[in-house]
């Protein structure tokens, strides 16, 4: 099979937990819930300080379309609503919630439904009442993905199994130990969207996970499909070049090329959502890194804290130098371990100075190597320059930065060691700036 | 020589062909310029720096010399001189601009501020604030890593080793240009004859402000108390003072004689030559 253009050979370092079954984290004493876990319109908690809370109960929501719901991850009492550090958004409005170790359900919750008899409408009310995002780490609310604008035309659903970041192995974990639950949510996904094609995109590393969803998509319109393995092949848009030749077009989604991508965390929620009732409120992450006494896979609940998750891994090994909150390539470095688990949260990585680059970076020497790996075919190096020397627009208009999904391959294989990506990032977050005050002007 | 000689006629004949076309070309495509734009950019000081709202100097010009409701003491680095040559230039009149002086409201060195992390990346004020709002426990303070002291267009801040910036009081005009780049909002300009100033711009409640940095306004009230004539009031945690009824009435203030940790202070005016300084008290000794 050809793969895509550019992307980098990181080493995978899945080898502490690729073994290793899922294990349900302890239930945590406390949790604190973030009040955007989401992209989208921030929803606003619908319970105050005191109230007693069951677990799957709904605790915030929003009005908005583009927004999420936010359940109880466990049973107790609402003891604060105040902010509280964020893995993306340094700090963020959460709902603290003391358990009382009963761990009981809202009314109604677990139950049974039979989702073949339902429409499509209802399947995506059902996905949106349950606040399902995208738990690939972008979190896209999924019930906006399964209703695209009547001009959009979906024919393909495409399950990302690719992981294509080093370390994390929860997805394929999910996909050996929860394969049930991954094939009934991809069906239910396939007919909420109504459409008969469906690809799983697997890395060719991972052939028992290819098996086990071999035979459990037999006789369907599902292929399963091994892919090369490859940084970055689990980025929408390289997938769906493998999958089905197209190409997404610049600035555009997915689905102005017909598909839709949903993540193996996000069926599995999907799944348990529309046949048992039950909202999102738990999921599958790495916890790994050379920092970490026992690596694991564990089923952990929204709103416990990395320090839970660090204490039930055996704590630490070494000198810890840096906490990441996702994959190394993409992931979000942290300050503190008091840190909530959101639905977006694929890993947490403990590292010690062998896995960290803090080298110094120098000058570009224009050798073109990012140019090789950029798998969005753009120009790193001068995106980079451009960034450092403030020619914001000029990235934007001519060189076509808000392509860049900042995979991170090209700051991979710099031999200069630049922060192009953080660069990168400047740009478009200084580009946004500019946007607003123009709207603002406009305004007036 | 025969060839010499056809060179030399080319040579002279394109040259006064073309010398026909521009000669017309310019008579013809002449552009009207009101010349008094030129003298007046030629007052302006060349900065650059957009204080008077205009895409630099040239800019400035053309809009007072052409738009009647500009009015000529824009220019602040220029200050009073300027605004009087450009008001004879285009017989306009306006006040006086009052002199200001950029202040850094922030006092978390190294030594006082708690770092939450080692930041290893780009050196920029703004790409720092984007990775979990800086390396500092403060989310207010001082980054340190100077996007005033390069967009300063009169070279008058410099980073200092404690890793905040120093205002020369003799070169800084107050233009205005480092409190627009400053991600983290800590510069704001001051009057030149200012008596206090707070340095200081945490909005955290007094025991979350002191336990990120030792020289941080608790919002404690001391200063309001001490002050007598009511020119302090305390916002978010934070002091801030009027100084509108602090220049005009007080004579002797001791606002500051009590604050537990050196927030506010006074302005030491003959620490610098110019005896103008509204200044970075606190900053310059260590």
């Amino acid at each position: 099979m050809k793969s895509f253009h550019g992307g980098v050979h990181p080493n995978d370092s899945k080898k502490y937990t690729a073994a290793k079954p899922i294990e349900a984290a302890p239930l945590p004493k406390k949790v604190i819930i973030p009040l955007r876990q989401h992209i989208g319109a921030p929803v606003s908690a619908i319970v105050k300080k005191g109230d007693a809370v069951k677990k799957g109960q709904l605790i915030a929501r929003s009005d908005a379309f583009v927004s999420g719901n936010v359940h109880a991850s466990v049973s107790g009492k609402v003891t604060e609503i105040a902010d509280y550090p964020h893995a993306v958004f340094g700090t963020c409005p959460s709902v603290v919630i003391e358990s009382d170790g009963l761990d009981e359900w809202a009314e109604g919750i677990p139950m049974q439904r039979q989702w073949e008899k339902l429409n499509s409408k209802d399947l995506s009310a059902i996905i949106r009442e349950a606040g399902i995002v995208g738990m690939g780490g972008a979190t896209f609310p999924t019930h906006v993905k399964l209703a695209p604008p009547p001009d959009k035309k979906i024919d393909t659903f495409i399950l990302n199994g690719s992981e294509c970041e080093p370390f994390l192995t929860a997805d394929y974990r999910s996909m050996l130990e929860y394969t049930d639950r991954v094939a009934t949510g991809v069906k239910i996904t396939m007919k909420a969207l109504g459409v008969n094609t469906g690809y799983v995109g697997i890395e060719d590393n991972k052939p028992d996970a290819v098996k086990a969803l071999q035979s459990a998509f037999e006789g369907t319109q599902v292929k399963v499909v091994a892919l090369p393995t490859k940084y970055p092949q689990g980025a929408e848009k390289m997938l769906i070049v493998m999958l089905t030749g197209r190409e997404v077009p610049s600035g555009g989604l997915p689905m102005d090329v017909g598909v839709v991508v949903q993540n193996v965390g996000t069926v599995i929620a999907i799944s348990d959502a529309v046949t048992k009732g039950i909202p999102l409120i738990e999921r599958v992450l790495t916890v790994s890194g050379s920092a970490v006494k026992e690596p694991k896979n564990l089923l952990m609940r929204v709103g416990s804290t990395f320090a839970d998750a660090l204490s039930y891994c055996g704590g630490l090994n070494g000198e810890l130098v840096k906490i990441i909150s996702g994959g190394p390539m993409m992931g979000f470095a942290q300050s503190t371990v008091d840190i909530p688990v959101i639905k977006g949260t694929s890993g947490i990585l403990f590292l010690t100075k062998k896995d960290v680059n803090a080298d110094k970076e120098s000058a570009c020497i224009h050798c073109g190597r990012c140019v090789e790996a950029c798998p969005m075919g753009l120009n790193p190096s001068m995106l980079s320059i451009l960034g450092e020397r403030q020619f914001y627009e000029e990235a934007k208009e001519e060189y076509n930065l808000l392509d860049c999904m900042e995979c991170g391959s090209c700051v991979y294989v710099c031999p200069a060691k630049r922060r192009i990506v953080q660069y990168i990032r400047y740009a478009k977050a200084q580009n946004a700036i500019q946007a607003q005050k123009e709207q603002a002007k406009v305004a007036i | 020589m025969e060839t010499a000689l056809m060179v030399l006629a080319v040579m002279v004949i394109t040259g006064l062909v073309f010398g026909i076309v521009l000669a017309y070309a310019n008579k013809k495509f002449a552009v009207e310029v009101n010349p008094l734009i030129h003298l007046v950019e030629d007052v302006l000081p060349k900065g650059q720096c957009g204080a008077c709202g205009f895409a630099g100097c040239m800019a400035y010009a053309e809009a007072v010399v052409l738009d009647a409701n500009v009015a000529p003491n824009l220019c602040v680095p220029g200050k009073g001189p300027v605004a009087e040559a450009v008001g004879k230039l285009t017989g306009k009149s306006a006040p006086a601009i009052e002199p200001r002086i950029a202040h850094i409201r922030c006092a978390g060195s190294v030594e006082n501020a708690k770092a939450k992390y080692q930041y290893v990346g780009v050196q920029d004020c703004a790409a720092a604030n984007l990775l979990q709002g800086g390396q500092k426990s403060c989310q207010y303070g001082c980054l340190g890593f100077g996007t005033c002291v390069n967009n300063c267009p009169f070279g008058a801040l410099t980073m200092q080793p404690n890793g905040l910036p120093y205002v020369d009081p003799e070169k800084c005009t107050g233009c205005g240009k480092c409190e627009t780049v400053c991600p983290k909002n800590v510069i704001k300009m001051l009057p030149i004859d200012a008596k206090v100033s707070v340095n200081c711009n945490s909005k955290d409640r007094g025991a979350v402000a002191k336990k990120n940095c030792s020289a941080a306004c608790l919002g404690c009230g001391l200063c309001k108390k001490n002050c007598s004539h009511d020119a302090i009031i305390i916002e978010n945690g934070l002091a801030v003072v009027d100084y509108k009824i602090c220049i005009a009435e007080c004579d002797n203030p001791t606002c500051f004689a009590k604050c537990p940790t050196k927030a506010i202070e006074a302005v030491v005016k003959d620490r610098y030559p110019m005896g103008s300084a509204a200044n970075v008290a606190g900053n310059v000794a260590m």
